[in-house]
Parts: C-alpha cells; structure tokens; sequence
C-alpha cells in the first residue's frame, strides 16, 4: 500500500532528526500534504497510527496534517487557478498547456519533541 | 506539563531518497554500468519486452536483471531462462521500489561486470514514479488495451520517464486508441519524452526500441 511506504519513510526521516536533537520522544509530527499528492490523509493516519507502535521513540507521537492547496499554473495566459475544481483546461483562456505549480508535496513541516536528560536545555 | 521542542524539518519525504538515488548513479557510473528502470500497470508487457530486448541486445551488451514482482517468481524464472543473470527483489509487498531496496538488489546481483541492468519495476503508475531508484533511465510501457487517455490521469509518471513504449499495437485495430492523441499528451507532460510503439509479441518497432537503449548505454559506459 502507498501510505504505509510513505508512513515508513517519514519515520526513518524523523526518527533521524530525533536523534540528532537527542529527544527522548517525538510527541507530534507535522506533515504538509498536497491537495493532490496522491496520498489519502485517512489512510495514512491509519498506517502511521499502525507503523509508530514498532519504534521506540515515536510510540506516542501524533501526526498531524496541513493541507497545501493544489495551484495550477497556465502558459497560454500567465494567469494561475485552483487545479481540483478545474483540473488541467485552464477556466481563464481555454488552453490545455497548463502545469502544476503547488499541490504534489508530501514534506515533513515540523516535529515536537521530548529532550532527552542530557538535553541542552 | 511537559515542555516540548519543536524543530524545524521542511524537508520531502523523497528528499532521502532522492540523494541516495543521485550517490547510487554515481557509483554505476564509476563502474560504467547502466540502470534502466522499466515502469507500467501490471500485466502491460514488462516481461515480455523485456525478453525481446534481451534477445536484441545480448550479443552486444552484458545484461542482468532484478525483478521486483510483489510475490511471485514467476518473471524471474522466464528471464533466467533467457540466459542472463536475475535476482528477485521481494518487495514485502510494498507498491514501489526505493533507493535503498534497488541499491541492496545491486549488490546482490553483482553489477561490476554487467552493461546494462534492467529493473522490472512493480506494476503500478503512481507510486513507483515518485521514488527515484538511481537508475539512468526511466522507461514506461502504456498498453494499447489501457487507452489513450493515461498520460492525463496519471501524468507524473509521464514527465518522470524518458522513454515511453506503446505496446501491444498488434492490437490496435481492435481498441479505441488514438496513437497521435498519446503523443499529443504524452508531450504536453514532457516534451523530451521519446516515444516508440511496439508490439512485445510480434517483434514489430522493438529494433528502434532497442537501438535507441543501446546508444544510451554505450554513451554512459564509455
Ligand atoms: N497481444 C499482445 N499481447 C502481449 C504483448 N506483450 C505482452 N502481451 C501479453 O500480455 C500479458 C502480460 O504480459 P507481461 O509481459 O507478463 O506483462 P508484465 O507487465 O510483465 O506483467 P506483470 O509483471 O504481471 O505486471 C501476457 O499474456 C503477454 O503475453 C503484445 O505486444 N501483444
Ligand atoms: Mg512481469
Ligand atoms: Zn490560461
């Protein structure tokens, strides 16, 4: 299932920066997820919820999802539209040569974490 | 209440991947090997074209090839019996090949004295297009029976190949599919892509196929 290779790489993603901030837990990871990445937001908390349980660090963590509207950019006219309501005909000028400018992304934003004793606070 | 600290990623979740494919090329190029990675919906015609490129390129080129299907032994049985040197990658189910999955499957099947390798990809359009596995080249095969409407629905896998193959155009006359529409989309995701209609099973357009495979190869590798 996609998700769940998805959910594996953001582990391995975080689970690096965790230890290199010396976390003791990861308490929520935040994951900006494009409008149309391909990747169902249902789905993928139902893997992570699943995948977490095996790390060590990120039993607890929680993942948390901001959306990235989906802009569609159009070479006929220059003029940009949301691309889910219109898909790829630009509404502006009619032209098929249109590409996406945002909306594909699948990028871990930010992780809270618990420091470990030997902290640096 | 516990404090936490946030810190700040922004990173892809490919971005990993992605440098672990450029280091993975590197390597190849170093050892002047060549990776073409070969993509499709299940059952378009991986094998079987990969069975007549082998046989086109086999006198000229030292092959080997890792197939990646999701459990079954099936394809690398046909491909041993071609006469060149396969692995089977066991994907564990998952609907994609990583960096790190391709570069063990490297290792395991030895590649410092092969030309070229073929990577049979898992059978899907989305997922396999968004993780780079360190090939050279990205190859996908478009079916005649799947219309000529893909390159709309699934357009990332469009712009991330640099050869496109439209098999199985012996049966063309009977589908509902529109060559010069395929080209026409197929551009407008990538103008750059090169396209070649072939037929797997009756051999018609596979030399200019694998004509075009052999200059690539033998440009990387000299
Ligand atoms: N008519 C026709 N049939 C073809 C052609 N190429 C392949 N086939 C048939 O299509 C079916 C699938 O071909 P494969 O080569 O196994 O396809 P694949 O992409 O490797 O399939 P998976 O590995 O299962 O995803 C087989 O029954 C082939 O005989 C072709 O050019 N013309
Ligand atoms: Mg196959
Ligand atoms: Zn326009």
């Amino acid at each position: 299932m996609h998700e769940l290779g998805i959910v594996f790489h953001v582990i391995d993603m975080v689970e690096k920066a965790a230890a290199e901030n010396n976390a003791e837990a990861v308490a929520s990871v935040t994951l900006e997820l494009g409008e149309v990445s391909g990747v169902i937001p249902h789905e993928l908390t139902g893997c992570w919820n699943w995948a977490v349980k095996k790390t060590e660090r990120m039993r607890e963590a929680a993942l948390v999802i901001e959306t990235i509207p989906a802009v569609t950019f159009c070479e006929g006219c220059g003029q940009t539209y949301p691309t889910v309501p219109q898909g790829k005909i630009c509404p502006h000028c009619g032209s098929e040569h249109t590409w996406l400018r945002q909306g594909n992304e699948i990028q871990v934003k930010e992780i809270a974490i618990k420091e470990g004793p030997y902290g640096s606070v | 209440m516990e404090a936490y600290k946030v810190i700040e990623i922004k990173e892809s979740v490919f971005a990993d991947n992605d440098r672990e494919a450029d280091r993975i090329r590197a390597g190849l190029k170093g050892e002047k090997t060549f990776l073409l990675n070969l993509m499709s919906s299940p059952g378009a015609g991986k094998t079987t074209t990969l069975l007549r490129t082998i046989e086109a390129l086999r006198d000229d080129l030292r092959i080997g090839v890792m197939e990646a299907d999701i459990d079954s032994d099936v394809d690398a049985a046909a491909i041993a019996k071609a006469g060149v040197r396969s692995i089977q990658l066991h994907t564990g189910g998952m609907c994609h090949l990583d960096a790190g999955m391709t570069e063990q499957g490297l290792r395991e099947l030895g590649t410092s004295d092969l030309d070229l390798v073929v990577l049979e990809n898992v059978g899907n359009l989305v997922c396999p297009a968004e993780f780079d596995t360190g090939a050279v080249k990205n190859a996908m095969i478009l079916s005649v029976p799947e219309g000529h409407d893909k390159p709309l629905k699934y357009p990332l896998i469009f712009t991330v190949c640099d050869v496109l193959l439209i098999n199985k155009t012996d049966v063309l006359p009977y589908f509902d599919f529109d060559l010069e529409k395929v080209r026409e989309y197929a551009h407008m995701r990538n103008p750059r892509l090169q396209i070649f209609p072939i037929s797997a099973k009756t051999g018609e357009g596979v030399s200019a196929w694998t004509d075009w495979l052999r200059t690539q190869v033998r440009e990387w590798t000299k």
